[in-house]
């Protein structure tokens, strides 16, 4: 493919040299930049709290402490904070598809009354700053209107708004918006209603679209610091996140660092396996050039 | 409603119960089938949406306007709300750090529009010319938005540490000084700025790259047989072929950073001598340190139309510009 730079100039002697370099430097700061501070957090977690606080650093630990990660483990309870991290992405996942499917098939294939006007009011909250919605969403959790319900510390404190996601639905109708109708109508003639429509005929065929929200719900609620921190006050219920920043003062930095390590590993892991889904999802809901 | 395509669908119901064989109907009975037929078709539809609708209704409607009334409310959570008038936003307005927050978000924004609008570009451009270790690069960049941003913060506070940071460490093994980074009022913003760069800038990157991708060669083959070198090519072919995607990512952009939050909250707490006080964190305190929910809202209202009334400037001028 022809981009700024000709093929015929990369092809000459200087070209190629030039080329040569410019990779290199690249390659070179990528790592430094990317790579370097990774490795820094998991050999750091494996220093003694001795070499850690030493000056000038150690660019490879002289002690090896593998250990420091059950250390962390044990002194962090990662165990339990794991879990309710995992509670807390994994119900918004579900939650996410649960709702925000059945209503973007509605609005895209049964094209009900005033569907128009719903999907433009829910899409009306993107324009929104999350920011701004913070402060009336919280007193609304502590005290849901009609049920009189308190969700906080509640991980439906997380689930329900994290539904209430128009992107997702934007994201979903136009997927399904450009399977055919001819494909419904045979499902009608076989005598499924609409709920089986979507079950057996519409979901099978939105997998990549499926995967794509499923990877943004769960990415999104595992990276969420601000609103766990509002609606977890209770210690035992939060997430890793916000355990760690309330932590970080008290612990040791070698611990500290170990457990910062293995909260990442999860995302890392589902970076590598999915990282075709997440970069699709980068451009799926962007803009077209 | 009208075209015969989704006429199909919307026969649905009907037309199951007409192949069981029901007998030919009269106008108003064939009127009445195809109300009621009509009214299934919405209740199906409802049906699948209303779970939807509730928790939009609850978390995103209701807290709108919630937000509204809590700007002009005095609430205590023990006595009914009562209306206070415009007092939230005096009260706001005397506050020295509300002067000091928005200044110091404007800088947070504007520094990190001249890192992380630029850097990306560049490095997207950059990238898109090699031909090799493209998935690497791709990896690379994008790993540390997957981190936790509070992983991020929490690393880099310790990188950013004047004793035994890596920072630090690295300048003194070449023979530099070191810096005092988040300890100082003067380079504190700055250093939240790179961390918020180095975490955010794949996305960007991710993006503007797919832009380049969809650039026609030949534009730059016609450009190039012109006589336009380099930086012609680049002024004259890349820039504009992109601008689309480079003025809604801007627009989104400073919508994100006009909001940033845990980068202060966790590797500064606001300081040096309030440095580092940002809008949200100045709300997150009313709100959830002083308990003055009023007054949070109140600064909710004006960040949101701080943000609305950019947003709409920008487009303007965006489309002027375009069609001039």
């Amino acid at each position: 493919m022809r981009t700024l730079v000709s093929p015929s100039t990369l092809r000459s002697p200087g070209g190629k040299i030039g080329y040569a370099v410019i990779f290199g430097c690249t390659l070179l700061l990528f790592v430094i930049a990317f790579l370097f501070p990774l490795y820094w957090a998991v050999t750091g977690a494996m220093k003694s709290p001795q070499e850690l606080a030493q000056t000038p650093a150690t660019f490879i630990p002289n002690e090896w402490h593998p250990e420091t990660f059950a250390d962390a483990w044990d002194q962090l309870s990662l165990g339990k904070y794991f879990l309710n991290t995992v509670i807390v992405a994994g119900g918004a996942w579900l939650a996410q598809l649960a709702i925000d499917v059945p209503a973007a098939f509605a609005l895209s294939k049964l094209r009900p009354k005033f569907g128009n006007v719903m999907l433009g009011l829910m899409l009306v909250t993107l324009m929104l700053p999350a920011a701004a919605l913070l402060v009336p969403t919280y007193v609304t959790i502590t005290d849901l209107p009609l049920l009189d319900v308190n969700l906080i510390n509640s991980p439906a404190a997380v689930w329900l708004p994290a539904a209430a996601n128009a992107f997702n639905i934007y994201l979903l109708k136009r997927f399904f918006d450009q399977i055919p109708d001819e494909l419904i109508e045979a499902a009608r003639l076989d005598g499924a209603g609409p709920v089986r429509t979507l079950w057996r005929v519409i979901l099978p065929i939105s997998r990549p679209i499926l995967a794509v929200v499923s990877i943004l719900a769960v990415v999104a609620a595992w990276k969420d610091f601000i609103w766990p921190l509002l609606v977890f006050p209770d210690t035992e219920k939060q997430t890793l996140s916000v355990m760690l920043q309330r932590v970080a003062i008290d612990m040791p930095l070698n611990v500290l660092v170990a457990g910062m390590v293995l909260a990442s590993l999860p995302m890392v892991a589902l970076f590598l396996a999915f990282q075709r889904h997440i970069l699709a999802g980068l451009t799926a809901g962007s803009v077209k050039g | 409603m009208s075209s015969p395509r989704s006429s199909s669908v919307l026969d649905w119901p009907a037309t199951a119960s007409s192949r069981a064989g029901r007998p030919v109907a009269s106008a108003a009975e064939r009127r009445r089938n195809r109300w009621r037929r009509k009214l299934k078709e919405n209740l199906t539809a409802y049906g699948l949406l209303c779970a939807a609708l509730v928790v939009f209704a609850l978390f995103s409607w209701y807290p709108i306007v919630r937000g509204v009334l809590l700007s002009f409310q005095q609430v205590d959570f023990v006595n009914p709300p009562t209306w206070v008038g415009f007092d939230n936003f005096t009260r706001l307005f005397e506050d020295p750090l509300f002067g000091v927050a928005w200044r110091n978000t404007l800088l947070f924004t504007v520094l990190a529009l001249v890192f992380g609008f630029v850097v990306p570009f560049v490095t997207a451009v950059l990238l898109n010319e090699l031909r090799h270790a493209k998935a690497f690069f791709r990896l690379a960049v994008y790993l540390p938005v997957m981190l936790p941003p509070v992983v991020t913060a929490l690393m880099w506070k310790w990188f950013y540490d004047p004793g035994a940071g890596l920072f630090n460490s690295a300048l003194g093994a070449v023979g530099l000084p070191g810096g005092q980074w988040l300890d100082s009022s003067d380079t504190s913003m700055l250093s939240l700025v790179f961390v918020s760069t180095w975490a955010n800038m794949g996305s960007t990157t991710l993006i503007y790259l797919a832009a380049l991708g969809t650039i026609p060669g030949e534009l730059y083959e016609a450009a190039e047989l012109d006589g336009a070198g380099l930086w012609k090519r680049l002024i004259h072919v890349t820039l504009p072929q992109t601008r689309f995607v480079l003025l809604v990512l801007l627009l989104l952009q400073v919508v994100a950073t006009m909001q940033v939050f845990t980068e202060p909250y966790v590797m500064t707490g606001g300081g040096p001598d309030d440095s580092t006080v940002t809008v949200l964190l100045l709300l997150y305190r009313y709100a959830f340190v002083y308990n003055d929910f009023g007054s949070a809202s109140a600064l909710s209202l004006l960040l949101f139309v701080a943000l609305g009334v950019f947003s709409a400037l920008y487009v303007r001028l965006t489309r002027k510009a375009d069609q001039s």
